[in-house]
């Protein structure tokens, strides 16, 4: 058979040795991982855009969702995460300048930038902890109706939000949280709202200055503010007091928001735990001179590969969850 | 290893000494774009919110346009793509672009959809 194959090149290709596309096989299959995995993030961004799209006119506007910053009071729309995302990039730039002195074979310079990294992702994701905790926790209380519509409080001079604790009624009661140990065993309701309806709309009818703001954006952008009257009316509709966002129920707004924004930004802030690990032992590995013996840090850029890639997508989850 | 860099960014218009000063030169150029996006987020400059473009606002445009400049640094630069064989490159880009957009434009054109049929369709959802 060594007749058939004369060319010179072709033998070359086909003697052994020889990476396809220039990379070797670590990398060519983090490309492709990445690849696989950019087009899952997409589908959940898609398809984010997608009920967004169909709820389009009551969806929440981002800017008066996420307005906290730690140790701070007030309202600073999107400070925080324009913080979190310069750590993450800052982590990125570490991470390329990792690669760079791997590739001088430099150990120690390689390990004080892992070393870096993992502490930008670290900040990163207490970031996202700690922005889920407030999130979770909500800022001022809402009121949900029978169609799951969202009817917020505004104060009539200024427009702002008012806290449910700032008008309700408090009602003395003696209903107490029925637990499991008094019955039946598998029976027990959650504690239920800090305020329950009746104390809000009793707060509603006597502060004359609350309004209700309905989910739905007018002409202008704006989340629509009822007059008085409208805003009593309205209440009879109402079915349930809401605290916080969970997967069910969502002070913010449409409730699919909330689970979009816990799922998108859950499903990255995992990706960026893992790296965070992976990173780590990476930097054990550099301590202890792994690559060091094996003559080429190739292993930090592949892992590098994956740290900018998680980088990457939150450029695109930054843009389309609090920007657009 | 792709020991050697290509270190000019913006079509060869800044070149870099090293390696190290191009990371750094692309973290200003990220940083800036980032902090234009993070400005006009909040400012909102009525123009851009009230001119709508091809169904959407152009600040919204501006939003996407911005993040797929920073998606491209990010990538060329910092995953070194720029220094990868044209083959890899466009087994990586082409297919997610393409099954991006082609994803992203028929859900996005249901969404719509879904949305009509809930203001003048005969489905009463608000109840």
């Amino acid at each position: 058979m060594d007749t058939t194959v004369t060319n010179a090149t072709t033998g070359k290709v086909w003697g052994g040795g020889t990476q396809p596309m220039g990379a070797s096989y670590g990398k060519l299959m983090i490309w492709f991982f990445i690849l696989s995995d950019a087009l899952t993030f997409s589908g959940f961004l898609v398809s984010y855009g997608f009920s967004r799209f169909k709820f389009l006119d009551i969806w929440p506007i981002a800017d008066e969702v996420f307005t906290h910053v730690p140790f701070f009071h007030g309202n600073f729309p999107m400070y925080y995460v324009a913080f979190m995302t310069f750590i993450l990039i800052m982590s990125s730039v570490t991470m390329v300048l990792a690669v760079d002195a791997g590739h001088h074979m430099k150990q120690s310079k390689v390990a004080m930038y892992m070393f870096l990294t993992v502490i930008g992702g670290g900040i990163f994701v207490g970031s996202q902890a700690w922005e889920w905790g407030t999130f979770i926790k909500g800022s001022y209380g809402a009121v949900e109706t029978r169609g799951g519509r969202i009817l917020q409080f505004v104060d009539a001079e200024t427009g702002h939000q008012v806290a449910l604790a700032d008008f309700a009624t408090h009602f003395e009661t003696d209903r107490v949280q029925h637990e499991a140990k008094n019955g039946i065993w598998f029976e027990s309701e959650s504690a239920g709202t800090t305020y329950r309806l009746e104390e809000v709309i009793a707060g509603v009818q006597s502060h004359e200055n609350i309004l209700v703001r309905t989910e739905t954006i007018n002409s202008e952008g704006k989340k629509t503010i009822l007059d008085r009257s409208e805003s009593l009316d309205i209440l009879n509709q109402a079915v349930g007091v809401v605290e916080g966002a969970n997967l069910i129920h969502n002070e913010y707004g449409h409730r699919l928001f909330a689970d979009f924004f816990f799922f998108i930004t859950g499903f990255h802030g995992f990706h960026v735990f893992s790296g965070v690990m992976i990173n780590l032992i990476i930097f054990f590995n550099v301590l202890l001179g792994t690559y060091e013996k094996r003559g080429h840090y190739e292993m930090v850029e592949k892992v590098g590969l994956y740290w900018h890639f998680v980088d990457l997508v939150w450029v695109f989850v930054f843009t389309f969850f609090y920007l657009v | 290893m792709a020991q050697e860099h290509n270190l000019a960014i913006f079509r060869g218009t800044i070149k870099f000494k090293n390696n190290v000063q191009k990371i750094w030169g692309v973290l200003i150029f990220l940083s800036i774009v980032t902090t234009i996006e993070v400005i006009l987020g909040i400012i909102k400059p009525d123009f851009l919110v009230y001119t709508n473009f091809l169904h959407m606002k152009l600040l919204n445009w501006i939003f996407i346009f911005l993040t797929i400049v920073k998606a491209y640094y990010i990538t060329w630069d910092f995953m070194h793509m720029r220094d990868e064989k044209g083959s890899l490159k466009k087994a990586v880009v082409w297919t997610s672009v393409f099954l991006i957009l082609y994803l992203t434009a028929l859900l996005l054109i249901e969404g719509n959809y879904i949305h009509d049929v809930y203001q003048d369709g005969f489905v009463k959802w608000d109840f």
